[in-house]
C-alpha cells in the first residue's frame, strides 16, 4: 500500500537530501510543500540510509501526491470537490452573464411597477414560459437566480475567511500552548475547557443585535470576527495534540540547540507539520461556519440588504412560504447542496490525509 | 469524585459572573439606550427615566447593582413586558423550550443509535450506505430550510398537521418542531455511533465475548453498545450548546412562546433586564448539564477517573 512507503522514498522525489529534519539549519531554503508536511519525515530515522541512496532509480511519491490519488479514488469526495468548485465559479461568473443576457442584477428592481412582484420560475409577467428568470422573482420583482449567485459569494466569503480566522487564532494558540506545556499549558487549556461550555451563540447574538447594523459591509466583518472568534476552539486542541506528539522528536531538539527562537521554532518547525489534521478540520470548518452565519442571517442580525447570503434568501422566503415557495426553495436547495459537498469533500479529506484516522 | 464535583461547582459561579459581565458590557458598550429610538424624547422626561433606572449612576454603581440581582437570582422587570418580572417570563417559557429541546434529543437519540449500530453491524451493506447518507444530507440541511419545507408538505399541502403555534404538551402541534430540530442532532448522533461501534467492534473485548460462546445479541447490546456509545456520550454536553440555538431557530419558525424567541425579541427591543437574565440562566443550566454529562461518563467508562 502506499501509506507504508518509507519516509525515504518520499524524500527522494524532492531531489534534495532527505536529511532535512536534523542537517538543515531552519534558514535554508527548502520545498515547504514536501519537507514540512510529512509527519513522518520529521521522525529522521533512515536519515542516512537515505543520503546514500539517494541516486536511486526508484520513483517516490509526496505525502500529498498519495493523499490526492486516494481523494481521486473516493467518488463521494471526488462528487463534493466537483460540485463545490462547479458553484463557487457559477457564483463569480454567473452575474456578469447574467448582466449581459438579461440586463438584470441581484439588486435591480424593474420600474414597471405591474412588474414588482413574486414570479414563478420561468413565467413571464403575462403567464407564459420565459426563460428570464429561472429561479423566479422575489417580491420586489428582482431577479432570485441573480440574487442566489451574490448570496453564494457571500456565503461562501463568510465561511471562508471566518475560517481563516479561526486557523489563525486556533493554530497560534494551540502550538504555544502545546510547545510550552507546563503549567501555561494547563491554564491555556482551562481556558478552552471554559469557553466550550459557555453560550457563545447567546453572545454573538447580543453582539450583533448591539454593533450590527451600521453598514452592510460593517456587518460582514463583524461576522467574519464574531464567528472565526467562536470556532477557534477545537482548531486549538487539534493543533496543540499535534504539536505535542512532535515536539520532543530530533529535528525540534536540532533546532533548539542550534539556537532558533521559540515562536521561530513554534510557527516555523512545528506548524508545518502539524498541517494534515488542520487542513481537514479546516475543511470541515467551512460548512459550520456557513450554518452559523445562516443562522444568524436567518434572525435578521446577519448580512444585510441590499447584500443577501444564503441565510437571509431563505428568511425572506420563509415569509412568503405558503404563496411564493420558490423564494425558499432555491437559496434553501442551493445551500444545502453546497454543504452537503463540502462535508463529503471533508470526509474524504480526513481518509486521504490520515489513512489512520479513516472510519473502516 | 466527590472532589471533582465539588471543584466544577465552585467554579461555575465565577463563569456565570464572567459571560454575565461580557454581555452587560456589550450592551452598555453599545451605542444609542433602550428608551432612545423610535421618537424623541424632551429632556425631563429623559431625565426621569435615567433616574428611574439608575442609569445616572456611576457604571461601577450600575454594574454593582446588576450583578447583585443575578446573584441573588431576581432579575428584576422586563423592560418590555410591562408588569412582568424576569423571573416570571422564565418560568413561563422555559417549559417550552425544554419540552422541544429534551423531546427532540431523545427522538434524536433513539433513531440515531438504532440507525448507527445497524450500520456499523452491517457494514458497507445498502443499508449501510442508504443511513450514512441520509445522515449526511440531515447535516448539510439547514433546520430553517428543513422546517418551512416540512410546514409546507405536511401542512399545507397535506393538511396532516398544524403549521405552527404552541398546543401544550402533548399535542399534535409539537411534532413538526420536534422533526424540525431532531433531524441534524439524529444524523450526527447516527454517524457518531456507527463509527464508535466500528471501533469497538473490533476490540479485542469483543473477540472474547464471541469466543466464550455469547449471543450476537448479548455481544451487541451488553458489551459493544457500552464502549460504542462513549462518543455520544461526550456529544451530548456540546450538543445543549447547539441545541439552544437550534430552539431558537425552531420557535420562531413556528411562532412557539420558548425562551429562545423571548431572547432574540429581548435582543431587538434592547431589553437588558431580560437579555441578562436568559444568559445567566442559559449559562448556569450549560454548565450544570456537562458537569452531570461528566459524571455519566465516569460512571459508563470504567477506565475514566477523576
Amino acid at each position: 500500500m502506499n501509506e507504508e512507503r518509507s519516509a525515504t522514498d518520499r524524500a527522494q522525489t524532492t531531489g534534495q537530501p532527505a536529511l532535512t529534519p536534523l542537517g538543515t539549519p531552519p534558514e535554508a531554503p527548502r520545498d515547504p510543500d514536501i519537507i514540512h508536511t510529512s509527519p513522518e519525515l520529521a521522525v529522521g530515522e533512515g536519515d542516512v540510509r537515505s543520503a546514500e541512496m539517494r541516486d536511486d532509480t526508484i520513483v517516490g511519491t509526496s505525502l500529498w501526491k498519495d493523499a490526492w490519488r486516494r481523494l481521486l479514488k473516493n467518488k463521494l469526495a471526488v462528487f463534493g470537490l466537483v460540485v463545490v468548485a462547479i458553484i463557487i465559479v457559477v457564483s463569480l461568473v454567473g452575474p456578469y452573464i447574467i448582466k449581459a443576457t438579461t440586463g438584470y442584477t441581484y439588486d435591480f428592481i424593474p420600474p414597471d411597477s405591474k412588474l414588482v412582484k413574486s414570479f414563478p420560475p420561468f413565467q413571464a409577467p403575462d403567464g407564459s414560459f420565459s426563460g428570464a428568470h429561472p429561479m423566479g422573482t422575489d417580491n420586489a420583482g428582482r431577479d432570485i437566480l441573480a440574487r442566489v449567485l451574490l448570496g453564494g459569494r457571500i456565503s461562501l466569503m463568510v465561511g471562508i475567511i471566518s475560517t481563516i480566522v479561526s486557523l489563525l487564532i486556533g493554530i497560534s494558540y494551540g502550538a504555544t500552548s502545546g510547545y510550552l506545556g507546563g503549567k501555561v499549558d494547563d491554564v491555556m487549556m482551562r481556558i478552552v475547557d471554559v469557553l466550550y461550555s459557555l453560550p457563545y451563540m447567546m453572545i454573538v447574538i447580543v453582539l450583533l443585535a448591539f454593533f450590527g447594523n451600521r453598514s452592510p459591509l460593517g456587518q460582514l466583518f463583524l461576522l467574519f470576527a464574531a464567528l472565526g472568534a467562536v470556532s477557534w476552539l477545537t482548531m486549538a486542541r487539534i493543533v496543540r495534540g499535534q504539536v505535542m506528539s512532535l515536539k520532543n522528536q530530533e529535528f525540534v531538539q536540532a533546532a533548539r540547540a542550534t539556537g532558533v527562537t521559540t515562536p521561530k521554532i513554534i510557527f516555523r518547525h512545528l506548524v508545518p507539520n502539524a498541517l494534515g489534521p488542520v487542513i481537514v478540520y479546516a475543511t470541515l470548518t467551512v460548512p459550520s461556519v456557513m450554518l452559523q452565519e445562516a443562522f444568524l442571517s436567518f434572525l435578521g442580525l446577519g448580512v444585510q440588504a441590499p447584500l443577501a447570503s444564503w441565510g437571509s434568501l431563505a428568511s425572506e422566503g420563509i415569509q412568503n412560504i405558503a404563496i411564493f415557495p420558490w423564494q425558499l426553495i432555491f437559496p434553501g436547495v442551493t445551500m444545502a447542496l453546497t454543504l452537503f459537498s463540502l462535508n463529503f469533500l471533508g470526509d474524504g479529506l480526513r481518509d486521504a490525509l490520515d489513512p489512520q484516522m479513516r472510519k473502516f | 469524585m466527590f472532589k471533582f464535583v465539588l471543584r466544577r461547582l465552585i467554579i461555575t459561579l465565577p463563569m456565570v459572573v464572567i459571560v454575565v459581565s461580557l454581555t452587560w458590557g456589550l450592551i452598555r458598550l453599545a451605542p444609542g439606550n433602550f428608551y432612545s429610538g423610535e421618537k424623541k424624547i424632551p429632556a425631563a422626561i429623559e431625565k426621569n427615566i435615567r433616574e428611574k433606572y439608575g442609569l445616572d449612576k456611576p457604571w461601577y454603581v450600575q454594574y454593582g447593582r446588576m450583578m447583585g440581582s443575578v446573584l441573588r437570582g431576581d432579575f428584576g422587570n422586563s423592560l418590555r413586558y410591562q408588569g412582568q418580572s424576569v423571573n416570571q417570563i422564565l418560568l413561563m417559557t422555559l417549559p417550552v423550550s425544554a419540552t422541544l429541546g429534551l423531546f427532540s434529543y431523545l427522538i434524536a437519540l433513539l433513531v440515531g443509535i438504532l440507525a448507527g449500530t445497524l450500520a456499523a453491524l452491517k457494514q458497507n451493506s445498502r443499508l449501510d450506505y442508504a443511513s450514512m447518507a441520509l445522515a449526511m444530507l440531515g447535516l448539510s440541511i439547514p433546520n430553517f430550510v428543513l422546517g418551512p419545507l416540512l410546514v409546507l408538505v405536511l401542512s399545507l399541502s397535506l393538511y396532516w398537521l398544524p403549521p405552527a403555534r404552541w398546543g401544550g404538551f402533548p399535542s399534535w402541534n409539537l411534532v413538526l418542531p420536534v422533526l424540525t430540530l431532531s433531524g441534524v442532532y439524529m444524523a450526527y448522533i447516527a454517524r457518531l455511533t456507527r463509527s464508535g461501534m466500528l471501533e469497538v467492534l473490533r476490540a479485542d473485548y469483543i473477540r472474547t465475548a464471541r469466543a466464550k460462546g455469547l449471543s450476537e445479541r448479548a455481544v451487541v447490546f451488553r458489551h459493544a453498545l457500552r464502549g460504542g456509545l462513549l462518543p455520544v456520550v461526550s456529544f451530548t454536553g456540546p450538543a445543549l450548546a447547539f441545541l439552544i440555538s437550534g430552539t431558537v431557530v425552531v420557535e420562531r419558525i413556528f411562532a412557539l412562546p420558548g425562551l429562545g424567541n423571548y431572547f432574540i425579541n429581548a435582543n431587538l427591543n434592547r431589553d437588558e433586564p431580560l437579555i441578562i437574565g436568559i444568559v445567566a440562566f442559559i449559562s448556569i443550566a450549560i454548565l450544570l448539564f456537562n458537569l452531570l454529562v461528566d459524571v455519566a461518563y465516569a460512571y459508563i467508562d470504567p477506565r475514566i477517573r477523576y
